[in-house]
């Protein structure tokens, strides 16, 4: 099964809750656990499972490049570019790489044939183990605005071996937008992090109107750092009907492991046993949704 | 007028409360614009009271829809779409969550089947506050586009900020280096980067600077939750000074923050607590920058 670790906001504990959750389970006789990294833009579950990368590919997509012997300047492309990525001026025509989607409409539309795609550079995907956990990432390249692109092809990448996993689990990007929406696709579950302040809960709203809303996923909550804050995120849950899967404590030392780089659930084994009890109860509200 | 824009790489690190601090300090002598960047998850209205005074629609891009009736089932459109969105089950739809509105079906279409509709993916506002107006929206979850609300938001406050002849205009970033925090960074004169010190603040304070470089926009650093681990704030102190990138002030790790915060004010109203009093030294450093 693969389940979706989001949060809406960032700095919750998504990667902390999703590396937890992948070590607790390996750990586990017969388990077979994969950690896909989603945030391609911020990647950071590497820092903590330090596993041994032994594959790499590019994530390529293609734009447009035009043949200036054969262009006429008709302006076509331009016109059917729906995202403003070329300009033709009488003699010229430019082409803003950053803004393409990829879909090839110019290249196809062009009457003179003037336009082949050549790849152009998005990002990296990396594959390895970090010991019994399967672990794949993503990283998008400084200067380059299309994640969702390279999130798609670490999903199709890594996935197909989730047939094979007891539990893949993704650690989503921050926010609720494209990127959110292309790493939550295809999940049977939905944990969302939060934390119990104004913050936490606004953007949790929005976390399960997209994840249980607009999806259709289950979704359980894990409140962070329980304990500081105030109560509106509790109140929310239950009146929304959105499950409290466990509540983790704000403790110094575990933001002590964390900024250390430290996984958290070595460092203090006293967690390894709730965290167990999330991925059972996850496994079992799936099952009673499926 | 200069344009500062708050960015981190990562969520979480404080950049929302530090701007919100810093609004509150600069609004003293200076006439300040605040445009809310964080368009997935827009919080700074959490702390400045802001009373809606417009509201606006944000089509952002347009969505595919095959009319039953004309489509000749030729599954063209399936060939050229390239984002998985057009499905086929009995007959043929698209999937407007995948559809990325590139409108290669419409023009691939021989039996004129396929339209082009406005896709609305949120709202955007002004609101006013005693800080000065705030431009934020909302882009309704799951939509595309995230980078061009940002766009419109900023240019809604600039305009405000040159017909008013504001001093300053304060954005607050969304995190990561992608095109919402692209699109945030272009134009600004100065981006205040907010560090955690942590492996992955560390990490991430890279991305977010080379990123900043990469369009131009000179950087400086402030680091929250400074003295959470002072072995990573050393690192953050080291990787500033290797780059050439001022440090400009270091804010401990202070419950008023969350306390503030469960109030809905900036932490600069608890007066005189560690944060506030840290917050106040790094306005005197930003100010000369700035104004």
């Amino acid at each position: 099964m693969v389940v979706t670790v989001a949060s809406g906001k960032g700095g919750t504990g998504k990667t902390l809750v999703a590396t937890g959750l992948a070590d607790v389970l390996s750990g586990e006789a017969g388990s077979n656990v994969q950690l896909v990294d989603c945030d391609v833009e911020e990647p950071n579950a590497h820092l903590f499972l330090r596993p041994q990368l032994h594959r790499s590919e590019e994530v390529t997509h293609p734009v447009p490049q035009v043949d200036l012997t054969q262009c006429t300047f008709c302006g076509r492309c331009a016109q059917v570019c729906e995202f403003h990525a070329i300009a033709v001026l009488s003699g010229k025509v430019m082409v803003f790489t950053e803004m393409c989607h990829g879909c090839g409409s110019c290249a196809r539309q062009c009457p003179e044939g003037a336009i082949t795609e050549v790849p152009e550079l998005l990002g990296h995907l990396e594959f390895g183990r970090a010991g019994a956990i399967a672990f794949a990432h993503g990283r998008l390249e400084v200067g380059q605005a299309l994640a969702t692109p390279v999130i798609r092809q670490l999903k199709a990448r890594a996935l197909p071996r989730a047939a094979s996993t007891a539990m893949s689990i993704l650690d989503a990007p921050p926010g609720n937008a494209c990127s959110v929406v292309e790493t939550l696709r295809g999940s049977d579950y939905a944990i969302l992090v939060t934390e119990p302040t104004p913050f936490g809960l606004h953007d949790l709203k929005l976390a399960v109107e997209l994840a249980r809303d607009a999806l259709g996923l289950p979704v359980g909550v894990i409140i962070n750092r329980d304990g500081m804050g105030d109560a509106g995120v509790e109140s929310f849950c239950a009146a929304a009907g959105v499950p409290v899967l466990t509540r983790l404590p704000f403790d110094r030392r575990v933001a002590r492991a964390y900024s250390e780089g430290q996984l958290w659930t070595r460092v203090l084994p006293e967690y390894r046993s709730q965290m167990l009890e999330v991925a059972r109860a996850v496994r079992s509200l799936t099952e009673a949704t499926s | 007028m200069k344009e500062c824009v708050v960015l981190s790489g990562k969520g979480g690190t404080g950049k929302t409360s530090v701007l919100a601090a810093l609004a509150d300090l600069a609004a003293r002598d200076h006439k300040l614009v605040l445009a809310d960047a964080d368009v997935d998850a827009a919080n700074l209205e959490l702390l400045v009271s802001p009373r809606l005074a417009e509201r606006h629609d944000f089509v952002g891009g347009r969505v595919a829809e095959i009319d039953p009736d004309l489509c000749r089932g030729c599954e063209l459109c399936l060939e050229v779409c390239r984002f998985g969105a057009i499905l086929d089950g009995e007959g043929l739809r698209v999937d407007p969550v995948g559809c990325e509105g590139c409108a290669s079906c419409f023009y691939s279409c021989p039996a004129n089947a396929i339209e082009m509709r406005d896709r609305l993916s949120g709202q955007w506002f002004r609101s006013e506050t005693d800080l000065g107006p705030l431009f934020h929206a909302r882009l309704s979850p799951g939509q595309e586009n995230s980078g061009k609300l940002v766009a419109q938001v900023k240019m809604a406050a600039r305009l405000r900020a040159a017909s008013e002849k504001a001093d300053l205009l304060l954005v607050d970033g969304p995190p990561g280096i992608g095109c919402p925090a692209i699109a945030a960074t272009s134009g600004a004169q100065l981006a205040l980067l907010v560090a955690e010190p942590s492996v992955s603040g560390v990490h991430d304070l890279a991305r977010i600077l080379a990123t900043t470089r990469h369009f131009g926009v000179p950087a400086v650093v402030c680091i929250n939750k400074a003295d959470i681990n002072l072995t990573q704030t050393e690192r953050i102190g080291e990787m500033c000074s290797r780059e050439g990138v001022p440090l400009l002030g270091q804010i401990p790790f202070d419950p008023a923050m969350v306390e503030t915060l469960v109030r809905l004010e900036p932490v600069t109203r608890a007066a005189g607590s560690p944060a506030a009093e840290a917050v106040r030294s790094l306005w005197e450093e930003l100010r000369p920058r700035l104004v």
